[in-house]
């Protein structure tokens, strides 16, 4: 891999961009004055301001159970329609629909989502959020899954069938693992995107579950304090050690 | 869940399978769920409420700014009076109509929401008229805060909060301190690509109206074509459109100068005594933010009860304490403004010179030329 | 006696194709039809009806929304949204592309690791991120200080509130978007492949253009699509990091709906972004079957 060495230089450019603004808002965390624009010494307190704020870790536990929820379901139905379009769909206007929510302004899916409920008479609720967030997670792991299937060579889906694995076992044992790394970067899309969603989650939430980004909105008016910024950094903080901690047991899996 | 009209019968429903059809639903829903107006429907006879309801069995959503009101003031509400309460927040105005507006139960009991807000949800027909017989505490407002024209004589709504727009600046990063409009619509040199004027239509269109003579209110299309022309010479000259974060620029030296709403610029005053506000000599608005009861409740007395509570002179006065607002309270502002006015002088201002302020209305068909005017000068 | 057997074969295989074809499509589209079709149909209705006085809807149908929707203003809103999309897809193509191979590149058990380092950022809450963007662009930032600091200018750049600040916004807030579906398809790749092209005596950018990028196709035009349409539509970052001073359509689509409470004419804005994104995902299917088709034949 000696001739790739220069794709270091891009590789870190961008994980540098990416963390950047992390690493300030770390730092603002630590930040005695509450304006993000001002430095007003160093202090802990933002810390357990957010230990005893109730509707910030509400938020938090509500965002939580809504993506774990839309990641799941979309997992699941995104995968489905992506293989089925691959194999049985000639029609591009099909492609367009199922990846449309993708492309539709999120304020009017959102509007459409809060008249629609409306007009069903679905109170609103976590379940509500939940339901939307599925629309655009479907055309997010649809997307990605069905580009990694047009590449995926059938014969072995032949061969598998060939020896009698039936439709279902053929599926799971050889289409899924084929196009798993697919599967994985389209739950991850829709998880990231599914956390911190806020235009189509305000117009689906109901008044008394709100989510971690429709909390920390209406923040907005009195402004926003680092008590986020703290959440923040001890989110990246476990975020951070479950992935090392992940990728060590994995490690010692493969080495036995 | 109360319906005006009768739901769509499920026969639709069983029809409906494909999207063509769906048209056909959006027809009748409408009528029922959809945002439908009809001026008709504010004549609605109010409810008639129990003034002995047992109001233990009853319980509120309340949808405010978060930050609005004492943390506390939902569990010593509870204790006081009975029902419980729950709070929803939401971030500005807009979003919030939208929600009331889509034509169901929103869950919502009491809203607090700005005056020209409040009334076009009342000439929608979907505000619960105030009864003044459940809120006594009423009689705690200024005689001038009946006369707000969004809404003269309180009759679907109370307001909280009141006050008025002006120019917040740091008074030794200027050579001169502001006293009209035109030295931010035309900044001297010394405060170019420091200053921000507010994002929101009504307030981005208020320095050039009041500058030219015209009501805050107009919708005359001369008016508001000089309005467009003096905006966009502005628009050059600025760091940024700013609802929110002004304050913050101000202190951290960012801006130099900035419109901005008289609460607001106090948040900037207590980080920075150097931070001065004014109202410009061309005059300026008056705003307010009320509470408002919707027809959907299901417990109109628990909130009729509730703002009665919130009308409370302690309850007021944490509000200036806090939040550094004027409110039409006179107990309350008697209580605490005057002390407070020393470091905060825009709380010393008086209900009088307030109503001098032009109230700001709902523009009914004039909104939708205000966004274009705003589009393109922000476009520009 | 041979067609005997063989034909309730093919009836049972024609019977399986349709039970899976069913099984894989059905539960998806009978969702997105439920969820998506049905509300976006519903507003969609409202641009043949009138705003009502106060907001809501009249039903009194018109055909003015469409009118006034040719504006030249809104044509230029639509005009400049478009670059500003094109520009932001481009460059985090540019970037997203080599991370995405990289990442390809890593052992295998890293390969999960670095994924998910390129989406944590995201984990936190945008409008905290965005004000960090703030602290390192302002005219008193990091960015400035070191800049002037090195002796590269003497006075601060205006680096905020600008077009390229709403650009580089845009850019952060999508490019896991792109690194995401270009990583998955590249993963595929056989290094075999690009191995056997070089033995053949193909030089490494022919390699890369003729075999490489082709075959990883798929991927880069889901990306960019994925970038390009939430850009499009984003009206958080121009008014945060453009200061307002940069107007795109979904800003415009957004005041309809909410400060002019105006559904019918936003209905008909978003209508005409709908229609040409439309478009765009049709030719990007097509695109991509010639391309797979293309690819299997070579």
């Amino acid at each position: 891999m000696r001739s790739l060495r220069w794709l270091r230089v891009p590789f870190v450019i961008t994980y540098a961009f990416l963390y950047l603004p992390i690493v300030v808002l770390v730092v603002l965390s630590f930040n005695a004055s509450s304006s993000p624009f001002s430095w007003g010494g160093f202090s802990t307190r933002w810390y357990s301001v957010l230990a005893g704020d109730a509707d910030v870790l509400r938020g938090l536990g509500n965002t939580l159970v809504v993506a774990v929820g839309a990641t799941a379901l979309s997992v699941v139905l995104g995968t489905l329609l992506a293989v089925g379009l691959q194999r049985h769909s000639r029609s591009g206007l099909l492609d367009a629909f199922a990846l449309a929510p993708a492309i539709m302004p999120d304020i009017v899916l959102g509007i459409g989502l809060l008249a629609f409920f409306s007009l069903v008479s679905v109170t609103l609720g976590l379940h509500s959020v939940l339901l939307a967030h599925v629309v655009f997670g479907i055309a997010f792991v649809a997307a990605v899954v069905k580009a990694r299937m047009s590449q995926v060579d059938s014969s072995l889906e032949e061969a598998s069938r060939d020896l009698g694995a039936g439709a279902v076992s053929t599926f799971l044992r050889i289409t899924v693992p084929s196009i798993m790394p697919a599967i994985i970067a389209g739950g991850l899309l829709v998880f990231t995107l599914s956390l911190d969603e806020f235009v189509i989650a305000f117009f689906t939430d109901g008044p008394t579950t709100p989510t971690l980004p429709i909390v920390i909105y209406s923040m907005v008016r009195f402004g926003v304090t680092p008590e986020i910024n703290a959440l923040a950094s001890l989110l990246m903080l476990v975020s951070f050690t479950a992935v090392l901690a992940a990728q060590r047991i994995t490690r010692l899996t493969d080495s036995v | 869940m109360r319906r005006h009209v009768p739901a769509p019968p499920r026969a639709t429903w069983l029809v409906a399978g494909a999207l063509a059809s769906t048209l056909a639903l959006a027809a009748c829903g409408g009528s029922t769920g959809g945002p439908a107006t009809s001026d008709a429907s504010s004549t609605l006879p109010s409810a008639s409420l129990d003034a002995k309801a047992d109001l233990s069995k009853q319980s509120l959503v309340v949808d405010n700014w978060k930050d609005y009101m004492p943390a506390d003031l939902p569990a010593n509400f509870e204790k006081a009076v009975g029902p419980k309460v729950t709070v929803s927040y939401h971030a500005t105005n807009e979003e919030i109509m939208a929600k009331l507006t889509a034509g169901t139960d929103s869950g919502i009991d009491v809203a607090f929401v700005s005056g020209p807000f409040a009334q076009a949800l009342a000439a929608q027909g979907l505000l619960e008229p105030i009864h003044p017989d459940l809120v006594p505490n009423l009689s705690n407002l200024y005689p001038e805060a009946s006369k707000l024209t969004y809404d003269i004589g309180n009759v679907y709504s109370v307001p909280y909060s009141w006050g008025t727009t002006g120019l917040c600046y740091r008074s030794d990063l200027v050579k001169t301190a502001p006293t009209s409009w035109n030295d931010l619509l035309s900044p001297a040199a010394d405060v170019k690509g420091k200053t921000t004027m507010l994002a929101t239509d009504r307030w981005l269109m208020l320095p050039a109206q009041k500058l030219l003579g015209y009501s805050a209110n107009t919708v005359d299309p001369a008016e508001l074509d000089k309005v467009k022309s003096t905006l966009t010479a502005t628009k050059p000259t600025l760091l940024a459109y700013d609802d929110t974060t002004f304050y913050d620029r101000l202190v951290s030296g960012e801006a130099v100068m900035v419109e901005a709403w008289d609460g607001w610029c106090n948040y900037g005053i207590a980080k920075n005594p150097k931070i001065k506000f004014v109202v410009p000599k061309e005059g300026s608005d008056l705003w307010a933010d009320t509470m408002v009861i919707l027809k959907t409740s299901k417990n109109k007395e628990a909130a009729h009860a509730f703002i009665n509570y919130v009308l409370d002179a302690k309850v007021q006065s944490w509000v200036v304490e806090n939040i550094l607002y004027k409110v039409p309270n006179k107990p309350a502002m008697d209580a605490v403004a005057a002390k407070l006015a020393e470091s905060y002088p825009n709380l010393g201002i008086t209900p009088t010179e307030l109503l001098k302020g032009e109230g700001l209305v709902d523009l009914g068909a004039g909104a939708p030329l205000y966004s274009k005017i705003v589009t393109e000068v922000t476009a520009s | 006696m041979t067609a005997g057997p063989i034909a309730p074969g093919r009836g049972a295989a024609r019977r399986r194709a349709l039970v899976e074809r069913t099984a894989l499509l059905g539960p998806g589209l009978l969702y997105l039809l439920a969820f998506m079709a049905i509300p976006i149909a519903l507003i969609l209705v409202y641009t043949i009806f009138t705003r009502g006085r106060f907001g809501g809807v009249v039903f009194t149908p018109t055909l003015d929304n469409f009118t006034r929707a040719l504006d030249p203003i809104y044509t230029a809103v639509l005009g400049s949204s478009l670059a500003i999309a094109g520009i932001t897809t481009t460059i985090a193509l540019l970037l997203g592309y080599p991370t995405a191979y990289a990442i390809a590149m890593l052992p295998k058990r890293w390969r999960t690791v670095a994924l998910i380092l390129v989406v944590l950022p995201f984990w936190t809450n945008f409008l905290i991120r965005t004000y960090a963007w703030i602290v390192l662009l302002n005219s008193e930032g990091v960015v400035n200080q070191a800049l002037v600091g090195a002796g590269l200018i003497d006075r601060p750049l205006e680096l905020l509130y600008t077009r390229g600040a709403v650009v580089a916004g845009l850019v952060y807030a999508y490019l896991p978007l792109m690194i995401l579906p270009v990583y998955a398809s590249i993963e595929r790749l056989d290094p075999q492949l690009r191995e056997a092209a070089a033995n053949l005596g193909a030089g490494r950018a022919r390699t890369f253009f003729d075999v490489t990028l082709p075959l990883t196709l798929p991927g880069v035009i889901t990306g960019a699509l994925f970038v390009f349409v939430p850009s499009l539509g984003n009206f958080i970052v121009p008014e945060l990091l453009g200061g307002g001073k940069t107007v795109m359509v979904g800003n415009v689509i957004r005041d309809q709906f909410l400060k002019a409470r105006d559904w019918p004419f936003g209905a008909v804005l978003a209508l005409a972004v709908i229609v040409f994104l439309v478009v765009l995902f049709v030719l990007q299917s097509w695109a991509s079957r010639r391309v797979s088709t293309g690819g299997r034949d070579a």
